[in-house]
């Protein structure tokens, strides 16, 4: 049991955080948030895999580096995808609110 | 001479942490948001100057060492101004709770988009 | 003793997971979410990935935190839903425990010794010119990723502009803040935009043999510009302008002319031509770092708002 070890079970804990986030979020923004936990979980398990593979001079493999840089960048456009969404959906539902109520006046 | 650097580290160190400490505990405890940036950017100023003092002797080059005063500064500089925003924004909070009370303020409905 | 200190890391990971997690309120979420992104930066420092801790620092804390907090904002405070099924609660929990058990056990249980491709890459790092060899893994043996990569980055903003009422995506975002910026903000932005650009463009530089590179620069870069918008010290750019227009290009394109002319120089697709790798690898990082800069502003800016009546 080493700290790397410690790093992989942290990860494998993360994930299992972000899996019970998706499920039980009471907000769409909730279920972002636990996304990208479950997300940095998966990515800390990858960077155990990279440590592991140290050799050659370098600290740790850098192909699982270099992979897990690419998917902070990925997941970060998804997230950010979806928080346009979510806020121009509020936008949309606040105004069919405000016609509704309107429709209900006259 | 490396046993005095080291004790120097340790000691500066050591007080450093002690200001974060510091810092945390009111951050957690202190009532009112006004207090506890007080303690937040003051404690913790402090306490990271102290840490990167102590880490000083230990730097491999000047240049090291340049950059950990840089860091400090820029620290310093994002913390101070960033304090002063947010209790800009308590106090812009508080008027406007003060106005609502006496009744002679426009609710700050037209200042959401 | 490091073991204590990456056990109790570990700790506060999870802590602040489950406070991200089991916090209500939004606004508090995203901030728990943004400090678990901080002590993710540790644990990567902890895992000897320097570059991935400079990475998820800045965009998977900075820059997804802005955008997560701007969307917080923007969100109406939304009366609590109904509660879920008293049973549905045990079961979430039991099906979340199961898979992180199983992934712990996946974990103790990898295969030794570690398969790796650190020889590999230290074999071709010499050819490239390069030093670090996550760069060369990036930009290199790798290169096809980081391009399509390049093109989600576009992609994502050009969903967001989808998003504008103008359905020409026309006119700039809708400002930061309604009201003026404090003085401390105009203060911050004037002395710590020059340094944070400096600071960027090193990163940039040193990314070819030290910890940095193009993500992390542009990162910074971002929120340079970001802070100029925040202290009133730039206006925010309107979308049609030719030249923003240009500079989101450049990098995906420019990637991709080099990709095309590898073909002709190198005889393989993303090669580089030889001789000339180094100088080839730092015009195209210098150009998608432009993009990815000028992409994270703009994402975090959000739609454009439409044409302005004058």
């Amino acid at each position: 049991m080493t700290g790397v070890h410690l790093f992989g079970l942290a990860g494998a804990a993360l994930v299992g955080c972000g899996v019970y986030g998706l499920l039980m979020a009471p907000g769409a923004l909730g279920r972002i948030l636990a996304f990208n936990i479950l997300g940095g979980g998966v990515f800390l398990i990858f960077g155990v895999v990279a440590r592991r593979g140290a050799g050659a001079g370098f600290g740790a493999d850098p192909v699982p580096q270099a992979l897990v840089i690419t998917g902070i960048v990925v997941a970060f456009c998804a997230t950010a995808l979806a928080a346009a969404l979510l806020v121009r959906l509020s936008a949309v539902d606040a105004e069919v609110a405000r016609d509704g109520e309107k429709e209900k006046e006259t | 001479m490396s046993l005095l650097a080291s004790a120097f580290t340790l000691v500066f160190v050591a007080a450093g942490i002690g200001f974060f400490a510091a810092g945390t505990l009111g951050l957690v405890r202190l009532p009112g948001t006004l207090s506890r940036i007080h303690a937040l950017t003051k404690a913790d100023n402090v306490g990271l100057a102290l840490i990167v003092l102590g880490l000083l002797p230990q730097a491999a080059s000047v240049l090291d060492a340049a950059k950990m005063v840089a860091i400090w500064l820029l620290a310093q500089l994002a913390s101070g101004a960033v304090a002063q925003v947010m209790a800009e924004a308590v106090m812009a909070e508080a008027t406007l709770a003060e106005a609502k009370d006496a009744g002679d303020a426009a609710p700050p409905e037209e200042s959401r988009p | 003793m490091s073991l204590l200190f990456d056990a109790v890391l570990c700790l506060l990971l999870l802590a602040g997971a489950l406070g991200v997690v089991a916090t209500g309120a939004a606004r508090a979420a995203v901030i728990a979410f943004i400090g678990y992104g901080l002590l993710l930066g540790l644990a990567w420092v902890r895992l000897a990935a320097v570059d991935v801790a400079l990475t998820e620092i800045a965009i998977g804390s900075g820059i997804s935190g802005v955008v997560l907090l701007r969307c917080v904002r923007a969100l109406p405070a939304t009366p609590k839903a109904p509660a879920p099924n008293p049973l549905l609660r045990p079961l979430a929990a039991m099906v979340s425990i199961a898979i992180a058990v199983a992934l712990g056990a996946a974990v103790l249980a990898l295969p030794e010794p570690a398969p790796s491709r650190a020889a590999d890459v230290a074999t071709a790092l010499p050819a490239t010119d390069l030093g670090n060899p996550v760069t060369g893994v990036l930009l290199v043996f790798r290169a096809l990723d980081t391009l399509l990569e390049k093109v989600v980055l576009l992609l994502s903003l050009v969903g967001v502009w989808a998003l504008s009422r103008d359905p020409a995506c026309r006119g700039r975002p809708d400002p930061l803040s309604l009201e003026p910026a404090p003085a401390p903000s105009a203060f911050l932005a004037r002395v710590l935009a020059p340094v944070g650009v400096l600071v960027g463009l090193y990163l940039l530089w040193a990314g070819a043999d030290h910890p940095g590179g193009a993500f992390q620069s542009g990162a910074v870069l971002a929120a340079m510009g970001l802070l100029l918008v925040m202290g009133d010290q730039i206006r925010i750019p309107a979308t049609q302008n030719r030249g923003l227009r240009l500079m989101l290009l450049a990098g995906p394109f420019g990637f991709l002319a080099v990709g095309f002319a590898g073909w002709a120089t190198a005889g393989v697709f993303l090669g580089y031509p030889p001789g000339a790798e180094k100088a080839v690898i730092i015009a195209v990082e210098v150009a998608i770092t432009l993009s990815i800069a000028v992409t994270l502003g703009l994402i975090v800016l959000g739609p454009p708002a439409g044409e302005e009546r004058s």
